[in-house]
């Protein structure tokens, strides 16, 4: 596999054409925006909670294909996970894209996240696929402003 | 004459043109024997910074390997070696825009340093509150932010004339926003999103007949086209030496001898002054009243190598090659289905900015990085430029004189391979 078929897995390609849970919620708990200044990007979360779980999940905005595949699977991967279980799901997800572990086997929790492993290889392309995750976890905290990657 | 298959020849009067021999040319400058993921460096990405000829890198080297001393200062041979060439780079620079006096040239920079010196010297003299600085809609963010700031600190307005579908400014509508409290209007000489090359005489013919002085920002325009400032009759014009083969971290502003000698200094400093005490102190005459401080010698050595390497390959050979690849680009680009150009100005410099239906700009960018291709993916620091065209963010293949027709068909095999990644 080239590293470019490694970055655009067809599932990634799959999420990006047809993304999931891709829609405003009516009466969120919570919401943030996310925001990539060096590229446009723009990426709005929402959240239900239920004591400490995630009941639902959506989000909206617009990116590349990198950020809009994220955005996508990390809606359906989190749905019914706690609190401590995105965080811990974000750490695993940024050790994958910034090269510190090397994907399936060794992370087996990642499930369809694993298919990030490919931006490993791609370093300026780590912030595509983190801007939601950085989203979801303003989201989380309840913070105002725009998460940014910086 | 050159017969190699790379030489182009501009569609009309082909035989008027001289002929320009891009494979000579290429071997001027090492970084295009480069590779880049194992494939030849293409390098699209010419409005962002250009690439720098052997005799630039030289020049700089010569500097610190020769003649490394500081300007206007010492008596001893290297500072006259020195401020011999500051000094003659300067000349080179007034002939370079055909400014009537080298006083008239300040080093600066860059363009932002530029345009943020006639904002905070010139603009915060004359602009009061209620006044209007008016701009275009094709404006950089760097012709665009220094204004901001300047109406915000003295509660001015400004003022933004629109642009039409093919990005060309509207003349009319421009000429009903000169109003009586406009102290300044600020225009691209060349768009660096859309290459929409503006028509500045008239621009400045409008803005003077009401008494209007004009900055040109032309970052874009001086590595293209020929520019001469009386001509043209601008009040200020800016220009970085990064743009036009140079290196990083110079440029020039010129400005009319009597604008720059009514205005206050920009930074304090060394070199600026004639005299300091704690009572009072008496600035330096133009232009070194603008140059607090030791100024960027070699680049100003790599500047003036720059300028000489232009002038040597001829800006008359150039503009013609460039129109004529650049006619070969679009044509190349516009027939791949699913591909749109945003920005179709009738006069434009070597600039293609487009979307692929569906594929977002980054993605583009990426995968013509694998293939070696360099291309500028994003909003190019002109955000209000994509909001006036709908779109987040554009791939902007941006030509140089030493790009050649086989690069672009490269860049058009390459978006075919994009869209063959995203089916």
């Amino acid at each position: 596999m080239s590293e470019l078929e490694g970055l655009y897995q067809e599932v990634i390609l799959d999420h990006s054409r047809r993304p999931r849970n891709c829609h405003a919620m009516k009466d969120p708990d919570r919401h943030a925006d996310g925001y990539n200044p060096l590229c446009g990007d723009r990426f709005t979360i929402y959240l239900k909670l239920k004591d400490d779980r995630i009941a639902d999940i959506s989000f909206q905005g617009t990116g590349c294909a990198i950020s809009t595949a994220s955005a996508s699977i990390l809606t359906e991967i989190l749905k019914g996970k706690t609190r401590a279980q995105a965080e811990a799901l974000f750490d695993t997800f940024h050790d994958l894209v910034t090269g510190k572990t090397h994907g399936q086997g060794e992370t087996p929790a990642l499930g369809k996240l694993a298919a990030f492993s490919g931006v490993r290889e791609f370093p300026v392309r780590v912030k595509c696929a983190t801007l939601v995750w950085h989203t979801l976890r303003s989201a989380l905290n309840g913070v105002k402003q725009t998460a940014t990657t910086e | 004459m050159a017969t190699t298959h790379e030489t182009i020849q501009a569609p009309v009067r082909a035989s008027s043109i001289p002929a320009f021999d891009v494979k000579r040319v290429r071997e001027d400058f090492p970084i295009l024997k480069e590779k880049v993921h194992g494939k030849p460096l293409i390098y699209l990405d010419n409005a962002a910074t250009s690439q720098k000829p052997e005799k630039v890198i030289q020049a700089i080297l010569r500097f610190y390997a020769h003649d490394c001393a500081n300007v206007h200062r010492g008596v001893h041979l290297l500072s006259e070696r020195a401020t011999e060439v500051y000094e003659s780079a300067r000349r080179k620079v007034q002939r370079f825009l055909n400014a009537a006096d080298a006083r008239e040239i300040v080093y600066v920079r860059g363009t932002t340093e530029a345009l943020n010196l006639v904002a905070q010297t010139f603009g915060r003299r004359h602009v009061q509150a209620g006044d209007e600085i008016l701009i275009t809609a094709m404006e950089h963010h760097s012709n665009i932010v220094p204004w901001q700031m300047l109406c915000e600190e003295k509660g001015a307005t400004l003022r933004v004339a629109p642009i039409n579908d093919r990005g060309e400014l509207i003349l009319e509508e421009f000429e009903k926003l000169l109003s009586a409290r406009t102290r300044l209007a600020a225009v691209a000489h060349v768009s660096n999103a859309l290459g929409t090359v503006n028509p500045v005489r008239q621009i400045v013919q409008m803005a003077h007949a009401r008494g209007i002085p004009v900055l040109v920002d032309g970052a874009q325009a001086v590595p293209h086209l020929k520019v001469d400032v009386q001509e043209l009759g601008c009040d200020f014009y800016a220009f970085s030496g990064h743009k036009v083969f140079g290196p990083t971290g110079i440029g020039a502003l010129y400005g009319k001898l009597e604008l720059l000698e009514a205005m206050p200094p920009f930074q304090g400093g060394g070199d600026m002054i004639s005299s300091v005490t704690f009572e009072k102190t008496i600035y330096n005459v133009v232009p070194y009243k603008f140059e607090a401080g030791t100024p960027d010698i070699a680049e100003v050595y790599g500047l003036e190598a720059a300028l000489d390497y232009l002038h040597h390959v001829g800006l008359g050979n150039i503009a013609s090659y460039e129109h004529a690849l650049l006619a070969y680009a679009t044509e190349a680009i516009q027939q791949i289905p699913g591909v749109r150009i945003i920005g179709t100005a009738r006069e434009k410099t070597g600039v293609i900015s487009f979307v692929l239906d569906g594929i977002h700009a980054h993605d583009v960018g990426t995968i013509l990085d694998r293939e070696g291709i360099a291309v500028r993916t994003g909003h190019h620091c002109a955000q209000p430029v994509m909001d006036r065209f709908g779109v987040p963010a554009t791939v902007r293949a941006s030509l140089a004189f030493y790009n050649t027709k086989q690069e672009i068909n490269a860049l058009a095999a390459g978006i075919q391979r994009v869209k063959a990644v995203f089916g």
